[in-house]
């Protein structure tokens, strides 16, 4: 087991890995990335809904040759669900099959490996091969979690009363993602790095839309994160995320439009936008120019 | 003599390296003295990844540096400001040589640009701006925005807006690609200004060394700004961060009925635990108490004397009703009115201007008056109030001299789980002139000054 890692080169190389798995990072996410893998720190990822904190666990998977292990967490997630649980029914199985014999052996027995069921956290600790930790929507679970995940996270260990405690054999590497909706605990910050994923400038978004959807024409592409952008600078309820940008210039390829204008992008709106007040904002938004030229 | 070159280049480089980690340290001491919370931890961290980045390229060390120094959003402002005074960017734009730029041929140029010009572009822009218009290098005294006043006085910006949209209309009539062009030049001019004041911080520091630049900059963290003077751009965070802390303060009312633990016996699992000990229930298991939606009710004073304060909380009510969380809102100045569905169509800006128009809120002359305006809400909706509901009550309490009608208070407090009153006004102001703030404050369980983000989102935490 390292502490530094050597996955990667340098940022620019991360840049080129992510890419091929079909990820196009910006230099902020690429350096933090290349960050994570060399000093061996987990990556906490925080913002908006739909920019692509999941999809970079995934990619950095992909580009890592390394199994991707997922913890989703929920509230009320416990011990058993995200680190390991007896598997009681294997247990009695054997002890009823083994009637006969000794207390002790059979004891021996039922509490070896062959009857523990590793969940998420466990499995990616155990795991000799290269590992991605994702622990997805952090925020959502309950502070005594948080604490668990600390110790896991900090000694890369977890020890089982029965069995004795499991070391990391190869530190995964860990990317947590949170949307925000609690305050995380200074200590678990503490142990991150930090990256705050926003939308991603027009640039990037064009490229993603272009790397995505092949067939959109580059011009029209251009006009739709234009369009995205703008919307985003609104008050809405819910911002049209990257994946709506995506569903949006697939819907409009489908329907055979090559250009966006007013009509087109008020009928279509609904691709991109949930709400119903967002929809009549946006639309007001989009016909009417409040400082025409004088 | 190539050896003594050498050594000459070595050294140099030596101290190069023995300089970054005590720039670095300057840079989070800078940091924790504008509030932003680093720890010792951090500083190390953030030495170990500027040594593993590529020094030669300022952005990596940039988000290195931020990765490990910065842990919230809100943060990244300072962060960056500062980064800027600490790390300035190497002058290789040529502005500094150059000969004063002419204005009206500089207005002209922005204005091609602001319609296309890239990063880049309007960055070199600033830097002439500052150069020519600027006269940092002429001045020793005066903060950054003595130098920003002198810049953009020469450059009226909403000017060069409106004659980049009117030059373009030529061959642009359609409305969509007009309006998505007023947008982006506006987002460019945007870049342009923070060009400038990144450029005088830069010119200054060059000047007059970082550390006393960065005493000068400290300016209050979104969670420190008062709502009393919260600036256009400062608006938009606060509204972001306004609902953070709603969603916060839903899911911590939600968080302490699930913490009332223990409910009734849960069978099935005390059942299938008792399996690991041969049958005997040793650790039985209880069905956890069934999680109920945290009902809120609050009553918002609108009026003039606390307008400011009163758009905050009018955004906070609208956050907390896109929570999910089951929440009435009521508005008044003096009488009152529910002003739920209000908020439960419009979006938060839409909300407020319909306020005036739609909800009944002055009854005689538009002054506050709490104790008639409690009278009516009794009156009307006392029964909306069950055990229940924390009642959160926002304002000065400033009654103009009318009567309080305390007994109000007290009934709803009665009626209902908690009462709070969130006062915008500095404690040591409370209960003098017309303030009824002694009177009403013996019928709540708390009054809390409350003039800022951090004050709000401590209150959230004990109460929860």
């Amino acid at each position: 087991m390292t502490d530094r890692g050597t996955a990667f080169a340098d940022p620019a190389d991360v840049s080129t890995r992510l890419r091929a798995a079909g990820y196009l990072p910006d230099e902020a996410i690429a350096t933090v990335a290349f960050l994570g893998d060399r000093l061996g720190k987990p990556v906490l990822v925080e913002g908006p809904a739909g920019v692509g904190k999941t999809e970079l666990a995934k990619a950095l998977a992909t580009a890592l040759g390394a199994e991707l292990v997922r913890l989703q967490c929920y509230e009320g997630l416990d011990e058993a669900k995200a680190l390991y649980e007896w598997n009681y029914q294997k247990q009695l199985l054997r002890i009823q099959a083994g009637a006969g014999r000794a207390w002790d052996e059979t004891a021996d027995d039922i509490f070896s490996r062959e009857y523990l069921l590793t969940r998420p956290l466990l499995h990616a600790i155990s795991s000799p091969t290269p590992t991605v930790l994702l622990v997805d929507e952090i925020d959502k679970v309950d502070f005594e979690f948080e604490a668990l995940l600390l110790e896991v996270l900090s000694d890369f260990q977890v020890t089982v009363p029965e069995l004795g405690t499991v070391s990391a054999v190869r530190r995964p590497y860990v990317v947590l993602t949170s949307n925000n909706t609690r305050e995380l605990s200074e200590a678990l910050k503490r142990r991150c790095l930090y990256l705050h994923m926003d939308y991603p400038d027009l640039e990037r978004e064009r490229e993603i839309v272009l790397a995505r959807v092949p067939q959109v024409p580059a011009a029209l592409a251009d006009q739709l994160v234009r369009i995205v952008r703008s919307l985003r600078s609104l008050e809405l309820r819910k911002p049209p995320a990257i994946s709506e940008t995506l569903d949006w210039a697939q819907a409009l390829i489908e329907l055979g439009y090559d250009a966006v204008d007013e009509g087109v992008a008020r009928a279509t709106l609904s691709v991109l936008l949930k709400h119903r007040g967002d929809l009549r904002t946006a639309g007001a938004h989009l016909t009417v120019p409040d400082r025409a030229a004088t | 003599m190539p050896s003594t070159a050498g050594e000459v280049a070595a050294s140099a480089a030596g101290r190069q390296l023995r300089g970054l980690p005590s720039r670095v340290l300057a840079f989070a001491h800078a940091l924790r003295d504008a509030g932003v919370p680093v720890a010792v931890s951090d500083d190390l961290d953030a030495l170990r990844a500027a040594a593993a980045v590529d020094l030669l390229s300022r952005r990596q060390l940039h988000e290195a540096l931020a990765a490990t120094m910065v842990k919230s959003a809100g943060h990244r402002v300072a962060f960056d400001t500062l980064f800027d005074v600490y790390f300035p960017p190497r002058v290789g734009d040529g502005a500094d040589g150059q000969a004063p730029r002419d204005v009206g041929e500089f207005l002209a140029e922005l204005a091609a640009r602001a319609r296309d010009g890239d990063d880049a572009t309007l960055r070199r822009l600033a830097s002439e701006a500052v150069a020519s218009f600027g006269g940092v290098e002429g001045r020793d005294g005066g903060g950054p925005e003595y130098f920003s006043y002198r810049v953009f006085r020469a450059i009226n910006l909403a000017g060069v807006a409106r004659r980049a949209l009117s030059e373009a209309d030529a061959d642009d009539a359609e409305p969509l690609s007009r309006r998505l062009l007023s947008d982006e030049v506006e987002h460019r001019l945007r870049t342009f200004r923070e060009a400038v004041d990144a450029e005088i911080r830069r010119r200054q520091a060059l000047r007059r060394g970082a550390d006393e630049v960065a005493r000068r900059l400290v300016r209050a963290l979104p969670e420190d700004v008062d709502f009393f003077s919260v600036t256009a751009d400062e608006q938009a965070e606060m509204r972001r961060a306004v609902r953070v802390l709603a969603r916060r303060l839903a899911s911590r009312l939600a968080v302490r009925r699930r913490n009332a633990r223990r409910g009734r016996l849960d069978v099935r699992r005390t059942l299938r635990r008792s399996l690991a000990t041969g049958g005997v229930p040793l650790d039985p298991a209880y069905r956890p108490r069934r999680v109920t939606r945290p009902e809120l009710l609050l009553l918002c004073d609108v009026s003039g004397s606390v307008a400011a304060f009163a758009r905050f909380t009018l955004l906070l009510c609208h956050a907390l009703q896109g929570q999910g969380a089951r929440v009435r809102s009521f508005a008044f100045v003096d009488t009152v009115d529910e002003v739920t569905d209000l908020f439960a169509e419009h979006d938060a800006g839409d909300a407020l201007r319909r306020l005036s128009t739609d909800a009944a809120v002055v009854w005689l002359d538009g002054h506050s008056d709490y104790g008639h305006a409690f009278e009516r809400f009794h009156a009307g909706w006392a029964d909306a109030v069950t055990p229940r509901t924390t009642v959160l009550v926002l304002g000065d309490a400033r009654n103009n001299y009318r009567a309080t009608n305390a007994w109000v208070l007290a009934d709803l407090r009665r009626r209902g789980r908690r009462l709070y009153w969130l006062n915008p006004e500095p404690s040591g102001s409370w209960g003098t002139g017309d303030s009824a703030v002694t009177e009403y404050a013996r019928h709540c369980d708390a009054m809390v000054e409350c003039r800022n983000l951090r004050q709000l989102a401590a209150f959230i935490e004990t109460i929860a």
